[in-house]
């Protein structure tokens, strides 16, 4: 008999032992963050005010004529391009417990085999929460006005979120992959640069050249940035919206496959 | 007769390279199997097959009856794996690694805790259990490692090179632990480079070689099978070696190496030690010594793989060297399966 040729008979895990593996991963990493109060410093203060401080009162001027129409602006820009950069960074851990032997012996327990992947994914998108809450009333203390109400700005976060999931999976894919950290951070900021830069994060696109800004229009960030000043400071909606969730969809829905066939057949 | 952990046929290849090439290994409950091999010969590969981490190319492997590659989860409830490659995460705390095992594999909040001040006590951890993993000694880690494979109470505990790079207090802290566990019914699959470690701890040996078997017994069986036993006389007066020596190459019909002050000599024939000191007693030569010793395994390993192990130390290395026109088939039968 060859072994090869039987396939391994799969294990259904009940959906609530699922979770609890996912979750019992989830709260692993973020003991990390316990471990690291560093990153925490770094990610939830220093971030998010550096960010402001810098674009709003460096560019603000010269874009807007003042800073306080700038920071209007560019908030729900800068949230969402803080969400991206962090939600980038997905992969790097998932790359790091595969090199450093740490995914071997929890795939050597009997525990659902997607838990390691979800546990980190829903780790990083509780610090990329955290991150957006603190943009967010960084920027409400230097002037920034909710111009629709609390809902409209929650679901506003929200939105970043679920597209933050779709665009972890291409992270995850990117991390489970590559051959090493080095990589995973390198792809990590050639794909973050385009995306963010861009798009109507920063300005509005009609100086950029035609062919750039054919790319900024279909780009998932300017769409997520629109959706998100128009749920925030007012304006239309349009179909910003759609197009977010559109792009989260897809995304998932191309690169989570990507990502599960290449843990499972990654053998180091 | 059943076997706690059976592979036959285990062939694994990475691109150009055969890594398994058809092995054969099998445990008996409750006892260790030491696998024995140079750097590459498949040791690790063979244990990430029986740790349902690897799938293999041909051939089978069962734990406790399942096969790895059919019921991988069913395997993980019964195993345990350390070693080179698994491990534990390196920023947390030892008492959170174990309590994030245990609470994976179902233990409540409170019974995970309990079970990680239990195992960190038994394995001398308690005061650093607070520490993060990455600023334990080399032996400590090995021992949060056992550790945390111990969480589930494992019938199958598979050891890869526990003690690579330790000092020797910490080895001999762990084969302690080891035997431990196995009077308490563990069947353990323990991978080594160094003999004496497999000669210590194993019940049965496997050696192998460029990914195949190339002999299994117990460490007596094993060292009986090179017939080489030594000869060791030592005469009182080192200034009749050489008589001597002349006196047992003609008893023998080989001439004996001279080491030293004494005369070592390889024999196959039992009865030649009492004819040896019979003949020297009547050419008035006084013997101060006279033994026959069984080889070490690391002359067996020597002989078995026709090459020298890298890790032994170089004094014991030297003797082996003696003998090499007589090296067996079965090295050059592993010559041959490496070309």
């Amino acid at each position: 008999m060859s072994a090869s040729a039987t396939a391994p008979v799969r294990h259904r895990l009940g959906l609530v032992t699922t979770a609890r593996h996912c979750f019992s991963l989830t709260g692993r990493n973020l003991l990390h963050l316990k471990a690291n109060p560093g990153e925490i410093v770094g990610f939830v203060f220093v971030q998010p005010l550096l960010v402001i401080a810098l674009l709003v009162y460096v560019f603000g001027g010269a874009i807007s004529g003042d800073t306080a129409t700038y920071l209007q602006y560019a908030l729900p820009g800068l949230i969402v391009q803080n969400s991206v950069m962090s939600v980038l960074t997905t992969g790097a851990g998932i790359n790091q417990d595969m090199s450093n032997g740490v995914f071997d012996r929890l795939r050597s327990l009997p525990i659902a085999r997607i838990a390691p992947l979800i546990g980190h994914m829903l780790g990083h998108m509780t610090r990329v929460t955290a991150g957006l809450l603190m943009l967010l009333v960084a920027g409400l203390l230097q002037g920034f006005e909710i111009r629709t109400g609390l809902l409209s700005a929650l679901s506003a976060l929200l939105l970043a979120l679920v597209f933050g999931i779709g665009l972890a999976w291409v992270s995850i894919a990117i991390g489970v992959s590559a051959r090493s950290a080095t990589t995973v951070h390198m792809f990590s900021g050639v794909l973050s640069l385009p995306l963010t830069f861009v798009s109507n994060v920063f300005v509005e696109t009609d100086t950029m050249p035609g062919w750039l800004q054919a790319w900024a229009k279909i780009n998932p960030i300017s769409h997520e940035a629109t959706a998100l000043r128009a749920l925030m400071s007012g304006g239309p909606l349009g179909t910003s919206v759609w197009w977010t969730l559109g792009w989260a969809a897809t995304l998932t829905a191309v690169f989570a496959p990507l990502a599960l066939r290449a843990y499972r057949q990654r053998v180091v | 007769m059943t076997y706690t952990i059976e592979t036959r046929g285990l062939v694994k290849r990475f691109g150009e390279v055969t890594a398994l090439d058809g092995l054969a290994l099998t445990a008996r409950q409750g006892t260790v199997l030491g696998v024995l091999g140079p750097n590459g010969a498949g040791k690790t590969t063979a244990v990430r097959i029986l740790a349902s981490l690897l799938r293999p190319d041909e051939g089978s492997a069962r734990v406790c009856g399942w096969d790895v590659a059919r019921h991988p989860h069913e395997v993980r409830r019964l195993i345990g794996l350390t070693g080179q490659y698994a491990s534990v995460d390196q920023d947390l705390t030892g008492q959170q690694n174990i309590v994030l095992v245990a609470r994976l594999l179902g233990f409540s909040r409170s019974a995970a805790r309990r079970r990680a001040a239990e195992l960190l006590g038994r394995f001398g951890l308690t005061d650093a259990a607070g520490r993060k993993a990455r600023t334990y000694s080399g032996g400590m880690r090995r021992r949060l490692d056992l550790a945390v494979c111990l969480v589930g109470d494992p019938s199958v505990l598979y050891l890869d090179e526990p003690t690579t790079g330790l000092d020797p207090e910490s080895r001999s802290q762990l084969w302690d632990i080891v035997r431990g566990l196995v009077t308490g019914g563990t069947t353990v699959l323990l991978t080594t480079q160094y003999m004496d470690e497999a000669d210590q701890l194993s019940d049965d040996i496997v050696v192998i070689d460029a990914g195949k078997s190339i002999a299994t017994g117990t460490p007596e069986e094993l060292k009986a099978k090179t017939d080489r036993q030594t000869l060791e006389i030592q005469p009182a007066d080192p200034a009749q070696l050489e008589t001597a020596g002349k006196l047992v190459a003609e008893l023998s019909g080989t001439r004996p190496h001279v080491a030293g002050t004494q005369l070592r000599l390889h024999v196959n024939d039992l009865a030649l030690p009492g004819a040896v000191l019979r003949r020297l007693d009547e050419a008035g030569i006084e013997v101060m010594e006279l033994a026959l010793r069984k080889p070490s395994l690391n002359e067996v390993f020597l002989s078995l793989t026709g090459h020298q192990n890298r890790h032994e130390d170089p004094a014991t290395a030297t003797t082996e060297a003696a003998g090499p026109a007589e090296t067996a088939e079965p090295a050059e039968a592993a010559e041959r399966s490496r070309t």
